[in-house]
């Protein structure tokens, strides 16, 4: 096969051939669980550094709030960020408070909840270091609302316990009385309502952890509307690498548990290996087309005439 | 190859790889579909499969896959919805009597006439704009459609100029040469940074402009805009194509880890 005949056969490729590669490119490197070492980006390390430093800085146990506004097509890239997220403002003692703007967003908040806050940090109790308000319908609206008094949209928390007979609730009002701001966003409502609604009217710091596709809709708030910014599966491993390196195994902390996942660096192995594939398809692809241009041209002409 | 033939070697994969299933399933760590938890993942697996199918080719499991999502999905969100929304802030408010019978647990706080009046007043007009399904008088539904796109206006007006327009026009009020915090030397990435940034929304801009002919300097600037608008949608379509394989490694994961048990948990 010639060249020409080799480029010519790349450009009529079977998408399946395609397909075929990189659910390869994926399951390989998951099946011998291939992973990376990954370096935190300043949007990251910017969220990592604000919870580690928060108590020193606001002088008390800080208040942070986390929304979880994400379903579960978008939790493979959200949910690592979650539980990571959860960890870190567990071991630095600050009190948490979930809610969420979209239904099933409850659901994943009550699934981390279960699944690790519970089990990895029983001290941690219900209604004193963390709970949940649950989902409410309004999107911006709520967040309009909660900014002036939560108390408003939210009489009982998702477990049907009046809001006031929570201990971490009584000196809460509203939004101004978060140190933090944290949205799991697959969409709309979402960060872009925090930072619109929340952030920007209170000046309560604001960070982003989004979906690929939202990250570079987001970057123009980034660094003066929101602080740091966790965009995808990447942003997900890095974080997890920070947390991984001040308070995981090696370090011996037994704060994580020993047989604690790590979602986020374990995907990004095949996630690499799959753009990997990606990225030699559009180089092969570039060459096979300004290498076919001239004889397609030639045989334009000769249909012309 | 021929039609035939490659259907005879699809039946042979599948029957293969059923067979291997069902194997590592009786003597490998993988759960049996005979438990509530296995039921459960095996429905899961054989959903993601049928989707997946359709890479190869449409084919009838996948459309029932594709049905089935739509019909739960679509039946959720009127359930979820009308708990939520018109149980727990409607009908709690109007009839609260009827309200706690649902949901027994409910905690009722008593209301005063005003703030009846006011639900009720949503009542009417949530009737109002479902009006428009009626056969006749669809015109109804225009009018809490105007209170509502005057209330999204209202809120989003000022919101939108202080976020979207204010604080972003601040935000590229930066120094075009920075210096060093000992004041001595120019800080170069910085300083490189801030010039990429300001140039990029001045030139993007300029793209934009129309009311001045595109030629000489403002035709280059106008050029270099259009290039920093491709290399933003190329970003954004990087992003996008690292969040889509971020799906479907999540989705491996599920079959080879929870389901299969192939990798360890």
């Amino acid at each position: 096969m010639t060249s020409r005949e080799f480029f010519d056969k790349m450009q009529t490729i079977d998408r399946r051939w395609i397909f075929l590669l990189i659910s390869l490119a994926v399951i390989i490197p998951l099946l011998f669980e291939f992973s990376f070492t990954e370096l935190a980006t300043p949007e990251v390390s910017a969220i990592y550094n604000r919870i580690e430093g928060l108590q020193q800085e606001v002088g008390r146990r800080p208040r942070t709030l986390i929304s979880f506004d994400f379903d579960p097509p978008s939790e493979p890239e959200l949910m690592p960020m979650a539980i990571s997220l959860i960890r870190h403002l567990v071991i630095r003692n600050h009190q948490i408070y979930m809610m969420a703007l979209w239904p099933i967003g409850q659901q994943e908040a009550d699934d981390v909840v279960r699944q690790y806050l519970e089990p990895e940090f029983p001290q941690y109790t219900y209604g004193e270091d963390y709970m949940t308000f649950g989902f409410q319908p309004g999107g911006a609206g709520l967040i309009n609302v909660i900014v002036n008094d939560f108390r408003k949209f939210f009489s009982v928390d998702s477990r049907n316990n009046p809001i006031d007979s929570l201990p971490m609730m009584a000196d809460v009002v509203n939004l101004f009385d978060m140190d933090l701001i944290l949205d799991l966003s697959a969409g709309a409502p979402g960060i872009k309502e925090w930072v619109q609604f929340g952030g920007d009217r209170t000046g309560v710091p604001v960070a982003g952890c989004v979906t690929a596709v939202q990250a570079p809709l987001m970057y123009p708030y980034y660094p003066r509307q929101m602080f740091g910014m966790l965009g995808g599966m990447k942003a997900a491993a890095e974080y997890e690498s920070l947390v991984l390196e001040a308070y995981g195994a090696e370090s011996d902390d037994p704060r994580i548990s020993a047989d604690a996942r790590f979602l986020g660096i374990r995907r990004m192995g095949p996630q690499t290996f799959a753009h990997l594939v990606i990225i030699l398809f559009i180089i092969i692809g570039n060459i096979a087309f300004f290498a076919t241009r001239g004889q397609r041209g030639a045989s334009r002409l000769t249909v012309d005439s | 190859m021929e039609a035939t033939t490659k259907k005879t070697i699809i039946y042979i994969v599948l029957g293969a790889f059923a067979l291997w299933l069902i194997l590592w399933t009786a003597f490998g760590p993988m759960e049996s579909p005979f438990s509530w938890q296995g039921l459960g993942l095996w429905v899961a697996a054989f959903l993601s499969l049928s989707i997946l199918s359709f890479l190869y080719d449409d084919n009838p499991f996948y459309k029932v896959a594709e049905s089935l999502f739509i019909g739960v999905s679509a039946a959720y969100y009127i359930v979820y919805s009308t708990w939520n929304a018109l149980v727990n802030y409607l009908l709690v408010k109007l009839w609260p009597s009827a309200a706690k019978n649902l949901i027994p647990e409910l905690e009722i706080k008593e209301i005063h006439i005003g703030e009846w009046l006011w639900y009720f007043l949503a009542l009417v007009m949530g009737i109002m704009l479902v009006w428009r399904l009626a056969p006749k008088g669809g015109w109804i539904s225009r009018w809490p459609l105007a209170v509502l796109v005057g209330w999204a206006a209202g809120m989003n007006l000022t919101r939108y100029l202080v976020s979207d327009f204010t604080k972003q026009v601040q935000t590229t009020l930066i120094p075009l040469v920075v210096l060093q915090p000992d004041g001595g030397s120019i800080a170069w990435y910085e300083t490189l940074s801030n010039i990429t940034l300001v140039g990029g929304v001045l030139c993007g801009l300029i793209y934009f402009f129309f009311s001045v002919e595109h030629k000489g300097v403002f035709g280059k600037a106008s050029r270099l805009g259009i290039w920093i608008i491709m290399i933003t949608f190329g970003a954004a379509f990087g992003y996008t194509v690292m969040g889509r394989v971020a799906l479907l490694v999540g989705r491996m994961e599920f079959l080879f880890v929870d389901w299969m048990r192939i990798v360890a948990q």
